[in-house]
């Protein structure tokens, strides 16, 4: 293997692509190839950076610099300024890689927005690392967590309870802790009353993001995919399952393909397989392509889709830690939750509990979006506020405009205005002032919104997502869909508002999954802080 | 209706997927996987190859129809060549999403699930393609589209419908 004096990084997401990243990556091998530079200068291609709005984005390592806005016409300066003379270009927007080691305590003012500052636990390899290329991998750090566990000899029990010591929670969006789930999925009985073992048991990584507004899992998937294979294969180790799927979502065809490509590369590294790593333990994985449906985000709808059927929730209990898949003893995780797996591995539960806050360590992904200056994808420590993550990391509303309210958690969400702004960013916080986490989406509207339009775009996104499988989330869904459209249309009737929290609370007490049981939250949030815009006067008319 | 009393032509087509449903035999489950390749072998899903997913999976027809209808990525009306797919998620909503919706409605001359005459264009839409940073966005065949606009977005329509009548006229060119 030749060695390289320096790495180029060209960090491919949807943004970079659009910005023309590829011409630029193009025309910098040629530029490197022609001045003879090719086997000193190494182009390498990278997962997000999370960064969107800025264009192409080059990284020049070891100098830890970035450059935004790269066009194909910038690529001979920066050859010749910097890559040759070593100086920076002035005239191109640059800023300098952060230092991930005192992110902790580092308060620097957010010049570049979502680049400021960020502890990455679960998105550490995103953007330094080429996640097609395994060896890179393994150099970074990849898989040291596994060859540990079975280096060491360490027992299931072991793990788990490591797990259960750090405190991860699901980070799907109900906060279930991942080591009491992986508990109860290694105890499982099978049919026949004894342990369930090897075959008999599963582990399914929920890659179906279908929130409105939430793209972490995808960023993850594509940015490092051998993160989550190793985090599965330990999954898979504690639970005692001997198969596992990753379920994504048929619209993500790159990450399906980076996922594929990567899991064929682990199978080649004795990764995964039989014999892992030449110990007992042997474990595959597999993709399942999702068809399109939100409620398959929900575990034992996902499940039903994954036996290829119709996903329909089914009824609990029994949960899937003990009939799952094909009725065996199953566990599913978020994408976002095994990623952490890794690092709680190999740092320690210790190490996790000190980051975040005490019931919800760790960190967490958001994505930030709407009328920011600069939306995107943003890792930081639970607990974080609400103001902190909107005005330091997202820079505040575009344009100059008023902040109005906040959606946190996609469409099964809640609208937070501005006087809880400092609520701080974590389950425990969130569920005392009646808002949840969710996926870590935060949708950010200026005083220019209306809160009713954006309940009406909410509404027909549950009516039509709706499996109809239980009767008040089938026709609930449809009457709010109604009621809040002829709102809209400045047609109300006197009563509406309170008729339509009404079919919500049915709803939420009546159907099987989060799905039915969701809608409230907007609906509810809406008319508690946004109260004036749902008036409906006498005449069937609603007030400016 | 009988599933044997559909009759099923035999082409290049319905080969391609019996060999694909041959080699998903003992995996549990197969019926998304093996309607995900039928609908890339034919475009679409109509009754006839629903028959014969049912016949070679042994499973009723009305599951698959169940599974067909179910799912918002499988299709059983043929569509155009080029499939414009809207995003109508929460955070392209915000920023004027809909808007572009019907100025596209109003281009092709087609409501949203409609294929145009000529069988150009299908306008669909999506709830989320998790490319909210690019909000509003479509996807125009496999590639995003972001930022966008009505304008822009109609423009870039009539810019590919163009391309493909210039690339026409030059092979005809070439013919002759």
């Amino acid at each position: 293997m030749s060695i390289y004096r320096t790495h180029i990084l060209l960090p491919i997401d949807e943004g970079t692509v659009l910005a023309g990243v590829f011409e630029v990556k193009r025309r910098l091998e040629n530029e490197l190839k022609t001045r003879k530079l090719d086997k000193e200068i190494k182009v390498l291609e990278s997962g997000t950076v999370g960064l969107v709005g800025k264009g192409v984005i080059l990284t020049v390592y070891p100098d830890r610099m970035y450059y935004f806005q790269v066009k194909e016409n910038d690529v001979a300066r920066i050859i010749d300024e910097h890559l040759l003379k070593g100086r920076v270009v002035a005239g191109l927007a640059h800023a300098p890689v952060a230092d991930m080691a005192t992110a902790a305590t580092a308060e620097k003012s957010a010049k570049v927005g979502l680049t400021r500052e960020q502890r990455r636990v679960v998105l550490d390899k995103t953007w330094t690392v080429d996640p097609q290329n395994i060896n890179e991998v393994l150099a970074a750090g990849g898989y040291r967590a596994l060859e540990k566990i079975l280096g060491d000899s360490l027992s299931p029990e072991q793990v788990i309870e490591e797990v259960k010591k750090s405190g991860l929670r699901g980070r799907g969006g109900a906060g279930f802790p991942t080591g009491m789930k992986w508990e109860f999925t290694r105890k499982a009985q099978s049919s026949a009353g004894r342990t369930a073992t090897g075959t008999e048991k599963y582990i399914i990584c929920n890659a179906d993001e279908g929130e409105p507004g939430t793209f972490k899992d995808r960023l993850i998937l594509e940015g490092d995919p051998h993160k989550l294979i190793e985090a599965m294969t330990i999954a898979a180790y504690a639970i005692g399952a001997g198969r596992g799927y990753v379920y994504i979502r048929g619209e993500y065809e790159l990450s399906i393909e980076r996922m594929q490509a990567a899991i064929d590369q682990a199978r080649e590294f004795n990764l995964l397989g039989a014999n892992i790593l030449e110990t007992d333990f042997s474990f595959d994985l597999q993709i399942k392509k999702g068809a399109g449906a939100y409620v398959c985000g929900e575990e034992t709808a996902l499940i039903e889709s994954l036996e290829g059927k119709r996903g329909n929730p089914r009824v609990k209990p029994p949960y899937p830690v003990s009939h799952g898949l094909w009725q065996k003893p199953t566990a599913v995780n978020n994408v976002e939750t095994l990623a952490n797996i890794p690092a709680i591995i190999s740092n320690g539960a210790g190490w996790f509990r000190n980051i975040g806050t005490d019931k919800c360590p760790g960190t967490k992904v958001f994505t930030i979006l709407g009328h920011v200056e600069y939306p995107g994808l943003i890792e930081t420590d639970m607990g974080t506020s609400l103001r902190e993550i909107i005005f330091s990391f997202g820079g505040g509303i575009k344009g100059g405009k008023k902040f109005k309210a906040a959606l946190l958690g996609g469409a099964a969400g809640v609208f937070l205005p501005e006087p809880l702004l400092d609520v701080k960013m974590d389950f425990e916080s969130l569920k005392e002032n009646k808002a949840v986490l969710g996926s870590g989406a935060v949708l950010v509207m200026n005083e220019d919104t209306s809160i009713v339009d954006m309940l009406f775009s909410i509404a027909k996104f549950f009516a039509h997502e709706s499996c109809g499988q239980c009767s008040p989330c089938r026709i609930g869904t449809q009457q709010i869909l109604q009621i809040i459209y002829r709102i809209r249309q400045g047609k109300g009737l006197p009563g509406d508002p309170e008729t339509m929290l009404n079919l919500a609370e049915t709803m939420f007490k009546s159907s099987l999954c989060p799905l039915g049981q969701s809608l409230i939250m907007p609906i509810k949030s809406a008319l508690e802080h946004f109260p004036e815009e749902f008036k409906v006067n006498n005449n069937n008319e609603v007030n400016p | 209706m009988e599933a044997q009393a559909v009759h099923i032509p035999d082409n290049e087509q319905y080969r391609e997927l019996k060999k694909f449903i041959e080699a998903s035999r003992g995996v549990p489950g197969p019926l998304i996987q093996v309607l995900h390749r039928a609908q890339k072998i034919f475009g679409y899903l109509p009754l006839e190859v629903q028959h014969f997913v049912a016949r070679e999976l042994n499973v009723p027809l009305a599951k698959v129809f169940g599974v067909v209808t179910f799912y918002n990525f499988f299709r059983m009306d043929p569509v155009g060549d080029h499939i414009v797919n809207l995003c109508l998620g929460t955070a392209c909503h915000v920023k004027g999403g809909s808007e572009i919706g019907k100025a596209l409605e109003k281009e092709l001359g087609i409501k949203v699930g409609g294929t145009t005459a000529d069988r150009f264009y299908t306008l669909s839409t999506a709830r989320c393609f998790g490319a909210c940073g690019l909000a509003p966005v479509l996807m125009l065949d496999e590639e995003v589209h972001g930022r966008l606009n009505p304008q822009k977005a109609v423009q870039i329509l009539r810019e590919l419908r163009a391309q493909v009548q210039a690339a026409a006229v030059e092979t005809n060119k070439e013919e002759k």
